[in-house]
């Protein structure tokens, strides 16, 4: 079966999308990504969409669905690479997909990953803050 | 052959779709004839994304079915043709069925309407219980 590789580099996972993926191929990207991130504890995922010549809703919805399963697994998903006429068509499809970030190459979206983790983490103090507060009991 | 709107038809050809890989031949297919057709890029991207909404609705929808794809001529102006046919449950209410975010399916409910807007021509014919055929044109500019 077609499955679309994990690279992990440094604190980021890299996703080469090669193929015209068939529907359950990208939900179980969906699914590997997120254990990637959990089993590696990567703070980044970028996904390189410069080899898709069309991304419909189903693609759409399923990068949507990755950036906000990652977003709740403390990592930040990128979307890179996407061709002039993909974003024409998308647009006109009707999804704008908001909440996704992206940017223009693979490179680009290294850079706003590491800008953000240091805008996000000044210091070392955060989450040592994070343990004094009392956890709630349980019921 | 010639249609409604007068278009003379070439030869076609036809894709039965019973799974998620053959909603990648319907692309894949798509895309070969509009290349052959001399598309724009943007338009051939247009028309591969409808194709891919409504092969896809075909199969999940219409519990499976056909996509025929042929030339069209209508006199200077060529282009594609692309038939979707399903003997699924049809659909009851169509305006509702093309609203933007509507969905029975548990998608975002862009398929059917977003793909109207990308292409040139669409019609839809529809019976319940009998089954729906789509029918969508793209013209090269």
């Amino acid at each position: 079966m077609d499955r679309v590789p994990v690279l992990k580099i440094g604190d980021i996972l890299l996703v080469s999308i090669q193929i015209d993926m068939e529907d359950h191929v990208a939900l179980q990207l969906q699914e590997d990504l997120a254990d990637q991130i959990v089993a590696t504890g990567c703070h980044g995922v970028i996904i390189d969409i410069s080899a898709l010549d069309i991304v419909d809703s189903f693609v759409g919805r399923t990068l949507a669905t990755i950036a906000s399963i990652s977003r709740v697994l403390d990592a930040e998903t990128v979307v890179v690479g996407m061709r002039p006429a993909v974003a024409i068509t998308l647009v006109e499809l009707g999804l704008s997909l908001p909440g996704i970030r992206t940017a223009l190459s693979v490179e680009l979206g290294m850079a706003l990953l590491a800008r953000n983790r240091d805008d996000h983490v000044p210091s070392g103090t955060e989450t040592d803050d994070q343990a004094d507060i009392p956890a709630v009991p349980a019921q | 052959m010639s249609d409604r709107s007068g278009a003379a038809r070439d030869e076609s050809q036809q894709i039965e779709v019973t799974s998620d890989q053959d909603v990648v031949r319907v692309r894949q297919l798509v895309r070969t004839v509009a290349v052959a057709v001399k598309l724009s890029l943007v338009d051939q991207t247009k028309l591969v994304t409808a194709a891919s909404e409504l092969a896809r609705n075909t199969l999940v929808y219409g519990g499976g079915g056909t996509v025929e794809v042929g030339r069209v001529q209508n006199g200077r102006r060529s282009g594609i043709q692309i038939v979707f046919t399903d003997q699924g449950p049809g659909i009851a209410d169509i305006d509702l069925a093309l609203t933007d975010g509507y969905t029975t399916g548990g998608g975002l409910g862009l398929g059917l309407s977003g793909a109207r807007r990308l292409v040139d021509e669409f019609d839809i014919e529809t019976a319940v219980g009998r089954g729906t055929s789509i029918t969508v044109t793209k013209w090269c500019r």
